[in-house]
This record gives C-alpha cells, structure tokens and sequence, in this order.
C-alpha cells in the first residue's frame, strides 16, 4: 500500500481519492512506530485460539473429572466429588484394565525397540550411502499412510482365509485371530516407524572414526557396539519409546478393530462418551494414560531424550 | 568396527523382512480392492473392477469425500493463518511468555489423541452447551495442523534473516508492503508444505475426529469405521481405504518435495496423535 502511494505524485487526481489507502498507511506507519502493537497484532489471534480452545478444554476435563452425572436425567451435575477418580482407581475392573493397557503399551515398545535396531544400524553405519537415502523414504512413507487403514489392513491380514492363515499353513501355525495378541501385533507395526526414525538419527550422529578408533584398539564388534554405541544411543532409544509407549497408551481404534472383546483405556473413555453418556467419568479415566504418560517423561527427562524428539 | 561379511548380510535380510512387514499389509489392502472375493480370502479368486465402481456409485461415500475435504479445507486454511501468524512472533520478537507458548504449540501433539478428543467433547458439549457438528470437527483439527505449518515456517524464518525485513522499511515500505514482498515470498514454499501437510493429516484423522463429530456427519474415516464389521459394505471399505492412502500420501510426497527438508519425526508425530 505504501509502496502504491508512493507511485503517485503528491497534489495529483488519483491521490485525491485514495483516503481509504491513506488511512492504510498512517495505520501502517502506526504499526512500524510500535513493535509491541506489531507483536500483538501477530499474536493475539494464535494466542487466544490456543488458550480459549486448547487450554480451556485441557482445564475443563481436570473440573468434570470431579462433577457427576445426575442419574435421573442424564445431565452434568456440578456438585464436587471424588467418586469417579476413586473408582478408577480402585475398581478391580479399570485396575485391570489399566494393567492391562500398560502392558500392551510395554510389550509394543519393546518389540518396537528389538526390531528397530538392526534396521536403523543397517541403515545409518552398513548399507552403500546411495542407499540410505531411498531405505530412510521407504521406512518413511507408510508413517504417512492412514493410521486408521493400517489398523484395517491387519484385520484383513488376521482375517479367517486370510494371507497369516495362508503363509502359516505350510508350518502348521494359525491366526492368532482378534485379541489381546492382535492389538499388540498391530499397534507395533503402526508405531514401528516412530521408532526406526530416532534410532536412525541416533546412529547416524555417532561418528565412524569413533567406531574405527574402538576396534583399533582391539575390541571386537559386539564390545563396540556395547560400549561405545549403546551409552550414545540410549537417549534416542529412549526418544523412540516415548513415542511408541504413550501412542499406545492412548490407543482405542486398533483395539475396536482387531481386538475382539480387549478393552483399553482409551476403549472405557470412548464408551463413556457415547453409549453411557458419563462424561465425568470419562474425563476420570483419561487422566490416568495423562499421569502415566507425565511420570514416564519425568524419569526419562535426565537423560535427555526430550531434546532429540 | 569392521563387520564380517556374514554379519553384513544378516542384517541387511533382517532390514528386508521388516520392510516386507511394513509394506505387506497395505499392498493386502490394495490387492483386495480388486480381489473377486467377498470374503477376501488368501490367495485372491480373480480380478474386479466392481467395487471401485461401486465405490463411486455409493452416496454414503460421496458424501463422506465431500465432508471430508471441507474439514480439511478449512482446518488448513485456518491453521495457515494461525501457523504464520505464531511463527513469525516466535521467531521474529521477544516477549514474556515465548516459552510458555512455544510449549503450548506442540501440546495437541503430546498429548495421546484420545486426550485432546475427549477435552474438546467435554468443552463443547457439557461446558459451553455447543451442539457437536463439522465446525467443531474443523476447531478440533485446526488445533493439531497448526503446529505442522508452525513448524515449517519457523524452520524457514530461522534460516531466513530478519535483515532483509529491517532493509525493506528502513527503504520505506511499510509493514504490510514489506510481509507481501519480503517476507511471504521467502515463507511460500514453506506454507505449501505446511499447508499440504496438514491437509493430509486432517483428511485421515479419526480419533480426535469420533469424539467431535455430529451425530449423522460422517468424514471418510469416520465411514470406513462405521462400515468396517458390515461384511456386504467389506469390499466397498477396501476401496474407500486405498483412496485413503494415496490421499495421504500424495501430499507428504509434495510437501517433502518442496520444504526441501525430510519431514521429521516430531510432524510424524502430529500426524500419529492426529491421529
């Protein structure tokens, strides 16, 4: 606008109409005078959008975890209690229910973690370099593909006739069929590459010579490997296991979709919401995954893997 | 470290058989869009084309695409806005509070999804009496993308100097002259890929999306899960699943195309809570 005005020879016709772009500047010059109405400018929306939507949101579900829903007509009531975080906490129902979530989410990260390995030491300090590019995109791009229909294509693989049953056949094994077994098997595929991904840059980061200078000194590949790459990649590892620990946690879909009758967490959440209408009581249970997932990131802040996710 | 040569080979199988199992299960997905079979038993009975036309030729789903790019049409261009907007404050000024708001970004993506889905039920529906429809879908995923287009702006504005901005005043342009000609030429490429990005997180999101979803609107996913356990609906969702994939996928490959940088671990992330 200003840049407009400035084409125009001061005192001339066109100029005599252009109030409106006028006011655009002295509004402008206004702007560039004051760098804190600038910056307010900029952020009030984003700000507020973040506050009023997330935060709020964030706050509220702490308030209506301590309402109740008044059992005659199915409302909120606002009258305080604690009734809801004590039955989460000690109904030997939800207590298995939470074990049993945690487990689910343990035993992703660990076959996460034991398959993740080689591949990202394949990647990063063995495969040809023109290679490692195109490895580094393939591993990428199913990350990219709907979390939904992956969930999905495992039920197709799980399926009765279908492609497990088939490949198994020959070495007498069978489908392990929609269960507990299911979800952990596909909830470690989704969150594979979640895993693959730090643990890569984890060895890509160690430097070769410091490999060379290890085995020049006489240590074989193995004592290399554990003491010299294992203490540098533990917080890559441990970055890795953030991701597929609490994306499992919080997992309902898969457990829908391939679990059968296994419930999760996030299943008793959903349900809450829907059919039983118990939105307190839902807003109880998701603390829970939140507390887990909050003490998790404390005991692994010390060693530093907050800063490579 | 010198690894034998069998070593070698030992790991580069095992790197091979993950990938098969990476890719194994969509490339099932994709064959039984075409599988003859009903029931989609292994190995396929002969090739069709009738569920990708019925596909076509279903309401529900028509429906279900046009939903489903309006949500992620408006939540991107939403987040596009927002993004920019927090990014260049971030990046560009220093004030009381950037690192409570620089940590407030990324919490939609910290949180697992199933989190962020029922904290914003909760808001709509029981604190502020909104009924749940397409906006509050729109309000819940803009929340999500816009840390995907924050993330590619603020890593171009870092590598982007704030000198070529004081020039463009000091020569006396004023500030809206000098973001539409300085600042937003060097952010273009950036916001394409944001923008694609989050388009492409938004179009497949399903969790937070069930939990803020009127009752009768249906995006794709939503569909697709509304349809899963209908064994005649099963050939039509392998469809619906395929076109998810390459709806997905396309834009990623664009957007890692234009930023330039491989999109990281922490946009993955967003994508994964967002899920």
């Amino acid at each position: 606008m200003a840049q407009q005005l400035q084409q125009l020879p001061p005192g001339s016709p066109q100029s005599a109409g252009a109030v409106p772009r006028a006011k655009a500047n002295s509004f402008s010059a206004l702007l560039h005078r004051s760098p804190r109405l600038r910056l307010a400018g900029l952020l009030t929306a984003p700000a507020l959008w973040l506050v009023l939507v997330y935060v709020a949101a964030l706050a509220a579900l702490l308030i209506t975890a301590f309402w109740t829903v008044d059992t005659f007509t199915g409302e909120v009531s606002t009258e305080w209690t604690t009734e809801n975080i004590v039955t989460v906490l000690t109904d030997p129902v939800y207590q298995r229910i939470t074990l049993r979530t945690v487990w689910i989410a343990v035993a992703v990260t660990v076959i996460d973690m034991i398959l993740a390995l080689p591949i990202a030491f394949f990647i990063a300090k063995v495969a040809p370099a023109r290679w490692e590019k195109l490895l580094v995109v393939a591993v990428l791009m199913p990350l990219w593909a709907s979390y939904l229909v992956k969930a999905y294509a495992w039920r197709n693989v799980l399926s009765e006739g279908g492609l497990l049953e088939w490949l198994g056949a020959p070495i007498g094994l069978s489908s392990p069929g929609y269960g507990e077994t299911a979800v952990i098997v596909t909830l470690s595929y989704i969150w594979l590459p979640y895993m693959i991904l730090p643990i890569y840059a984890g060895f890509d980061r160690v430097p070769d010579s410091l490999l060379e200078a290890s085995g020049d000194l006489g240590a074989k590949p193995l004592t290399t490997m554990r003491l010299v790459m294992l203490p540098l990649l533990v917080p890559s590892i441990i970055a890795g296991t953030i991701f597929t620990f609490s994306l499992s946690l919080g997992d309902y879909i898969t457990a829908q979709i391939v679990g059968g009758t296994t419930q999760m967490l996030g299943t008793v959440v959903y349900a809450n919401v829907g059919a039983a209408n118990n939105l307190p009581f839902a807003a109880a249970v998701s603390l829970v995954p939140i507390a887990i997932i909050m003490f998790y990131l404390f005991i692994v802040r010390r060693t530093g893997a907050l800063n490579s996710l | 470290m010198r690894l034998s040569r069998s070593a070698k080979v030992v790991l580069g199988v095992i790197t091979g058989l993950v990938l098969l199992f990476i890719y194994t299960p969509l490339l099932l997905v994709v064959v039984n869009s075409f599988n003859a079979d009903r029931t989609f038993g292994w190995p396929p009975k002969g090739f069709t084309l009738e569920w990708w036309g019925k596909a076509f030729d279903s309401p529900g789903v028509r429906d279900a695409v046009v939903s489903s790019v309006w949500v992620a049409l408006v939540s991107t261009i939403v987040s596009l806005v927002l993004g920019t907007l927090l990014a260049i404050s971030l990046q560009r000024y220093e004030f009381f509070g950037r690192d409570v708001i620089s940590l407030l970004v990324i919490l939609p993506i910290a949180l697992p999804g199933v989190v962020t889905g029922i904290a914003l039920n909760n808001m709509f529906t029981t604190i502020l009496g909104v009924p749940l429809s397409l906006w509050t879908v729109v309000i819940a995923h803009a929340t999500f993308c816009m840390v995907t287009v924050f993330n590619n702006a603020i890593a171009r504005l870092r590598r982007t100097s704030a000198g070529l901005e004081e020039a463009s005043s000091d020569l006396g342009a004023g500030v809206f002259t000098t973001f539409g000609l300085v600042t937003f030429p060097q952010l273009r490429s950036a916001l394409l890929a944001g923008g694609l990005l989050a388009f492409a997180l938004s179009f497949d999101e399903i969790i937070v999306t069930t939990f803020t979803i009127g009752a009768g609107e249906t995006t794709l996913p939503i569909w697709i899960l509304q349809n899963l356990f209908r064994p005649n609906q099963a050939p039509v969702v392998n469809v619906v699943a395929v076109v998810l994939i390459v709806v997905s996928i396309v834009p990623i490959w664009l957007a890692q195309r234009l930023s330039g940088d491989s999109v990281g671990v922490s946009e993955a992330r967003v994508k994964a809570d967002g899920r």
